[in-house]
């Protein structure tokens, strides 16, 4: 039974789950012990005596608590609601009942502004909501206190707040048009734009040749700004690396292999700079590592390093080690073959594996009978790979050159 | 052996350079003529008929991208090696594309010179390491097989290999030692890749060109 679950205090209640529309006839019937169809009857003969009865029913709706827990519309729009759209609904129809009373007791001007009013308050009702303390709403509306409102359900508390009060702006905007029209002001208002409209054209057809020439300006201004910017940078960076390495190369004229080795730093370096900037750094990537190490070993020992990378990986421990033991190796290729041309210097990098192969075009050697120095290089190589899980392979015939093999497996 | 010396012209805008190129070549290559513009270029090529005209890539008025089309047009058996100090892969692709048989860097000696100009006389294709290596990168990756003409987009494994071994710094006849195969079959991979590598339209390759089109 309805009326055991409302509190005693509560004199009053609305019976929604036996009313026909929202309760207040059948809460009243069990309250006064009569038949509900009664009262109905009662509120329709009355709606019928110059709408009364609907008044009377909607005001008696927001008044009176459901039976149970639920707290009166009214109530509720005091408390914490304001803004949702039940209690704008509510807004509205309480604003129409003040009317039609008012009406009823012959303070009256108009019919037209009765809509318009009755908008205007509920658009009211939303957008009120906006200019309320969130935080506050949040803990009312859920009933408890919740400290720990996630962040998706603040944002789309948010947005769903923001929407609602777009719509009452909406609604207040329309009710004023509406008012505005009903009044015949309507009309006045569009000459009034259009004016404004026609000077402000008029106004940009006398301003734009101004304007134009003025953006012309500044984005004339600005590339020439950018031009010269770029300039100075060239130019610095013409100074700091060609101009020196061209001093250093004349003072080195007597010894080619100097010069040589200044020649292919600079080349390396002018070639990064003009077409790859944004090159991987030496702490960066395999490729960026490989080809430090190679202009390092260049620079230290003059001979030069062709290096050519397929694919890249990110520098890992391993991966440093590769790189460790491939410069281990150009810097055996240098000293024992350094006179025979250039190094190659290849690495490759797919899902699988990295592979970096060093080749000189020296005397080669037989590798059991190699002395004791290269032994201990190569021991270096090998069982750095050894240890960081890859394999290393040296190949090497006298009059053949000598190539080594780094291989690191990459588990996918 | 003079009777058998190839002929070529020198195309750059480096008047420098061509003469350079003329006294490292002297005794191993007969040149015919040496241009420094586009329109001498065309001019000195459809008059002299060398076997291999060595190209600059850059130059003024659209640079040996250029010169190539306008002598395929005309006489469209023509060979080109391409020369230039850039190895940028927009650069090297482009040219590769536009008809070139092979690309070599400028710092090359006059003696691997020569003999890449008579490879590109005898009809093979003249790779150097930098070059092997971009075509690696641009054919790797899988693709769909739905978009994929296994005669122009992929790369056999023999291919791959060779192409692996000149980007290891080996000659041809190394690798035929190493592949176990005789150096004709190795040109033979090498002419094939080339062949690939201008006809194909995977994505990477248009890529550049598009690139390179849209630097001039």
């Amino acid at each position: 039974m309805p009326s055991m679950a409302a509190p005693a205090y509560r004199s009053l209640w609305r019976d929604p789950q036996h009313g026909l529309v929202a309760g207040v006839c059948a809460g009243l019937a069990e309250r006064l012990g009569v038949d509900p169809l009664l009262l109905r009857v009662v509120f329709v003969a009355a709606t019928a005596a110059g709408g009364v009865g609907i008044v009377a029913y909607g005001i008696l709706w927001l008044l009176l608590p459901a039976a149970g827990d639920d707290p009166a519309p009214l109530r509720g729009l005091r408390r914490h609601a304001p803004g949702s759209w039940r209690t704008a609904a509510g807004v509205a129809l309480l604003t129409l009942s003040a009317l039609l009373v008012l009406r009823q007791l012959g303070l009256w001007f108009s019919d037209a502004i009765v809509w318009p009013v009755v908008l205007a308050a509920a658009g009211v009702a939303l957008a009120w909501r906006l200019s309320g303390p969130p935080a506050d709403e949040a803990i009312a509306e859920s009933g408890a206190v919740d400290t720990g409102v996630p962040a998706a359900t603040e944002r789309r508390r948010a947005l769903r707040g923001a929407y609602r009060g777009g719509f009452g702006i909406a609604l207040i905007v329309g009710a004023a048009l509406l008012f505005l029209y009903a009044n015949g002001l309507l009309a006045g208002l569009g000459d009034l734009a259009l004016t404004v409209l026609v000077v402000v054209a008029a106004v940009g057809l006398i301003l734009a040749p101004f304007w134009w020439r003025l953006v012309r300006r500044l984005t004339a201004e600005r590339a020439a700004r950018i031009r010269s910017q770029e300039r100075t940078e060239v130019s610095a960076h013409l100074h700091d690396s060609v101009l020196q390495t061209l001093a250093l190369v004349q003072r080195q004229a007597g010894d080619p292999r100097a010069v040589s080795a200044l020649a292919r730093r600079q080349e390396r370096e002018l070639r990064i700079w003009l077409q790859d900037r944004d090159a991987p750094g030496a702490d960066e990537s395999l490729a960026g590592a490989l080809s430090a190490a190679a202009e390092e070993v260049e620079a230290v020992h003059g001979v030069g390093v062709d290096v050519v990378t397929v694919g890249d990986a990110p520098l890992d421990d391993p991966v440093r080690a590769l790189v460790a033991a491939a410069r281990e190796a150009l810097v055996n290729a240098a000293k024992f073959a350094g006179d025979a041309g250039p190094v190659s210097l290849y690495a490759e990098a797919d899902n699988e594996r990295l592979q970096v192969f060093v080749r000189d075009r020296g005397p080669g050697f037989d590798p059991d009978a190699a002395p004791a120095d290269r032994r201990g290089v190569r021991e270096s190589i090998i069982g750095r790979m050894d240890r960081h899980g890859g394999r290393a392979a040296i190949r090497a015939a006298p009059g053949r050159g000598t190539e080594v093999e780094l291989t690191l497996e990459r588990p996918r | 052996m003079t009777a058998a010396m190839p002929s070529v012209v020198i195309v750059d805008d480096h008047d420098l350079f061509r003469a350079g190129v003329r006294t490292e070549l002297n005794g191993r290559v007969e040149v015919r003529a040496d241009a420094g513009s586009v329109e001498a270029a065309e001019t000195a090529i459809l008059a002299a008929e060398p076997d291999v005209v060595l190209l600059d890539v850059h130059m003024p008025g659209g640079g040996g991208i250029e010169v190539i089309r306008r002598v395929l047009a005309r006489r469209p058996a023509q060979r080109f090696l391409a020369l230039s100090v850039s190895d940028a892969p927009e650069d090297v692709i482009a040219v590769i594309r536009a008809g070139a048989r092979g690309y070599v860097t400028k710092t090359i000696s006059g003696e691997d010179l020569a003999d890449a100009v008579s490879r590109v006389h005898d009809g093979d294709a003249v790779f150097s390491p930098r070059l092997a290596g971009f075509v690696l990168d641009a054919f790797a990756g899988e693709l769909a097989p739905a978009e994929v003409d296994p005669e122009l987009d992929q790369l056999t494994a023999r291919e791959r290999e060779v192409l692996q071994l000149i980007a290891r710094g080996y000659l041809y006849k190394e690798i035929a030692l190493e592949l176990g195969i005789a150096a004709k079959t190795v040109e033979a991979h090498v002419s094939a890749v080339l062949r690939k590598l201008q006809l194909s339209t995977r994505h990477q390759l248009s890529r550049w060109a598009v690139e390179r089109r849209l630097v001039e």
